[in-house]
């Protein structure tokens, strides 16, 4: 009984403070710009079941693929074992499913223990790509997002002692105590691991170790939940819906601008409008200078980021040492839009553009902008190759922002380097790319 | 050259099958104005009835758009799409990776809709007609020649194999470098740095490509846009292998072999 409500109030606990994390990083997505979600949905299901689900794009390279696919499984049948857990917690009964889903249970159990080996194999494997290895990409990680990297791999080992702890224990107690634990048949594992581990012991100390293994499993799937929306790990998550909304459009199109389309008709006369200008409208902020100017899609995106840097390993300007990153870019984004949604939250004054109004998404200035975290160097250094966008696993688009960061910077500013003015000039005055003395149909004229 | 205008087939009342884009760099450039003069000649071999904008085309706009410049962008886009369309004009091939993808990709939300063509695709298409032939054991046969991929006809486009079949036409040996296809590295120019001096770095990307493609041991680079074509040619020659090493765009290789 003590039993079952402490699993109530802890379970029920870490839920709701779990659920009320995943809200507000709904609300700091939803910070970004409305975009259309336009094209087949059948085409984008696709892309779900394929890139998502099927992980298709981590085959590119198949070592680490192969190895985040034991992880990733194991973890998607650990899912159906917490089914069980959730109910003999809440009934205090053992092991719910065990007599009535007959030979089912079996093989439930014993598909989560071989994938947990192979898991168990994966973490230790990848913990030594980023530790001894030094993989470069994940290894320039610094700080937090190094500890993430790490620190996910340390839980999963924990989880995985409790699993074999836990059903160790219970398959030595099933032959001394049969009637409070039901045959779960051969396991493939603990079947010969919990007998040469927990054999001797008694059958009190092993009552312990059975709870302390189950306790210990359910806890670390509570602090997982509870560590994901902070964590590079929510791209579990978010993996499903941002491939589903990831743009349909052609690769080589940039996103057209009709404010500025249907102003550059009036003014050419290609449009009924009398290309009249109304003075009283505030001329608009074209592109972004903050998370609120970009696309929710792109924000969805910061948080849908695995921080792998395979990205930033296919970027010219980034191999060649210039500054700009293309995973920095994503990971700037997120931390931008989580500290703008703060301080929204927080309500104070000092955050709020017109001190008259309450702070808001609209009504909000902190004195900083997303060139704080990216600068413009790094937007500078882009060749708009899309090496990025193809490079990217679970199809984040980290080159979208970075245009949008130009289209602020030129036509809200009129800054940017001063380099592309005689472009911008030739363009304007003489209809080419540069200023030339020559007439376009020159080179008919040579033999 | 033996070259028309839209306006001088519309004098005559008559339509071309196919507008041939020549771009800023294939009109200015002189390093490009040889692959557009060389693409003519095989178009004119191919009796293909083309015809260029000449002095009423403008920039597409890619550069002013990548940069950030989307009043000039729809300045030069809109006024193009007027010519053209005054024109009636529906096909399209050009030479240019980033012509390409503005016309195609980016002029329909303006009210401009083509059939383009890149003309790697057009040469594959002539030689494999028959339209054009080339000569048996040409200048580049059993050659080693490794092929940069631009990514604007590459990743974003799609287009790997055309430029490819033609080479292979040429009985060259193809080799290709560590980097290609959807992996090919940039040569550097895209997103309007070929307008502006490089940000702060340890290497220029052209010079990063550049040894990689000379990694290969080919004696012919072929690239199939005039930028890549620039960024090459100067890394090859930075690291002073121009005697040894030719960049060459596809028309200028298939131009070599062609029989007249
Ligand atoms: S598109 Fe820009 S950011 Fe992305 S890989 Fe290319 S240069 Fe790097
Ligand atoms: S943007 Fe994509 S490729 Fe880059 S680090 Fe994030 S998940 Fe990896």
């Amino acid at each position: 009984m003590i039993q079952q409500i402490l699993f109530l109030i802890i379970a029920g606990g870490a839920s709701f403070y779990a659920f009320r994390q995943f809200m507000a990083i709904r609300q700091t997505i939803l910070l970004g710009q409305d975009e259309e979600i336009s094209g087949d949905a059948a085409e984008r299901w696709r892309n779900v079941l394929l890139i998502a689900f099927g992980q298709k794009k981590m085959f590119k390279r198949w070592i680490p693929a192969v190895f985040h696919l034991f992880i990733y499984v194991a973890f998607l049948f650990t899912q159906i074992e917490l089914i069980e857990i959730f109910i003999d917690g809440a009934f205090g009964v053992h092991r719910f499913f065990a007599d009535k889903i007959g030979g089912l249970y079996n093989l439930i159990l014993n598909t989560i223990e071989v994938l947990s080996v192979l898991a168990f194999v994966a973490t230790f494997i990848f913990l030594a790509r980023r530790n001894l290895l030094k993989v470069p990409r994940l290894y320039s990680l610094n700080g937090w997002p190094k500890l993430d990297g790490n620190l996910i791999l340390i839980f999963e080992v924990v989880l995985l002692v409790a699993i074999f702890t836990m059903n160790g224990t219970d398959v030595v107690l099933q032959g001394i105590d049969p009637d409070h634990y039901p045959d779960t048949g051969t396991l493939a594992v603990s079947s010969w691991l919990g007998p040469a581990l927990f054999g001797g012991l008694g059958e009190g100390t092993l009552v312990v170790l059975e709870r302390v293994g189950w306790w210990l499993h359910l806890g670390m799937v509570l602090l997982f939940l509870n560590y994901l929306p902070k964590s590079k790990h929510l791209h579990i998550m978010l993996a499903f819906p941002n491939t589903f909304f990831s743009r349909l459009k052609p690769r080589g199109e940039m996103e057209n601008m009709p404010e500025i389309m249907n102003e550059v008709k009036g003014m050419m006369g290609l449009t009924e409008d009398t290309g009249e200008v109304n003075m009283e409208e505030e001329l608009p902020d074209f592109g972004a200078n903050d998370v609120t100017g970009l696309s929710w899609i792109d924000i969805l995106g910061a948080y849908t980021c695995t921080e792998c840097g395979r990205c930033t390993s296919e970027c010219p300007a980034n191999q060649t040492g210039k500054k700009l990153s293309p995973r920095k870019v994503m990971m700037d984004i997120r931390d931008r839009a989580e500290e703008v949604y703060t301080k929204i939250e927080s309500g104070k004054e000092e955050y709020a553009a017109n001190p008259e109004q309450p702070v808001s998404k609209d009504n909000f200035d902190d004195g900083k902008s997303l060139f704080d975290y990216i600068t413009r160097e790094e937007i500078h250094a882009c060749t708009t190759c899309n090496a990025c966008v193809e490079a990217c696993p679970v199809l984040i688009n980290p080159l979208e922002p970075i245009l949008k960061m130009r289209r602020y910077e030129i036509l809200t500013e009129s800054a940017g380097p001063g380099d592309w003015l005689p472009m911008f000039n030739a363009i304007e005055n003489s209809g080419a790319a540069w200023s030339m003395t020559i007439d376009r149909e020159e080179w008919t004229k040579a033999e | 050259m033996n070259v028309k205008t839209m306006a001088q087939y519309a004098a005559e009342g008559k339509e071309p099958e196919i507008l041939f884009w020549v771009g800023c760099a294939g009109s200015f450039d002189d390093r490009a104005q040889k692959v557009t003069r060389a693409f003519t000649e095989i178009l004119n071999a191919a009796g293909i009835e083309f015809a260029i904008l000449g002095n009423e085309e403008q920039c597409t706009g890619d550069p002013a758009r990548r940069a950030g410049n989307e009043f000039l962008f729809q300045m030069t886009a809109l006024q193009n799409i007027e010519t053209l369309n005054m024109y009636k004009v529906q096909k399209i091939v050009t030479a240019c990776p980033h012509c390409f993808n503005t016309l195609k990709n980016e002029y329909p939300a303006l009210g401009g809709n083509y059939d383009l063509v890149h003309h790697t695709q057009l040469l594959q298409e002539l030689i494999d007609d028959g339209r054009i032939k080339l000569t048996e054991g040409g200048t580049f046969k059993g050659k080693r020649i490794t092929y940069h991929d631009s990514c604007y006809l590459g990743r974003i486009n799609g287009v790997y194999e055309a430029p490819r079949a033609t080479l292979e036409s040429l009985d060259s040996q193809l080799v290709e470098m560590k980097r290609s296809k959807q992996n090919g590295l940039c040569c550097g120019a895209g997103g309007a740095q070929m307008w502006k001096e490089d940000e702060a770095g340890e290497k220029r990307i052209n010079i990063e490509r550049s040894e990689e493609a000379m990694a290969t041991g080919a004696s012919v680079i072929a690239v199939n846009c005039p930028f890549c074509l620039t960024m090459m040619s100067d890394g090859v020659k930075a690291k002073e292998k121009q005697d040894e090493v030719m960049v060459l765009d596809l028309s200028e290789l298939v131009v070599q072999n062609l029989v007249r």
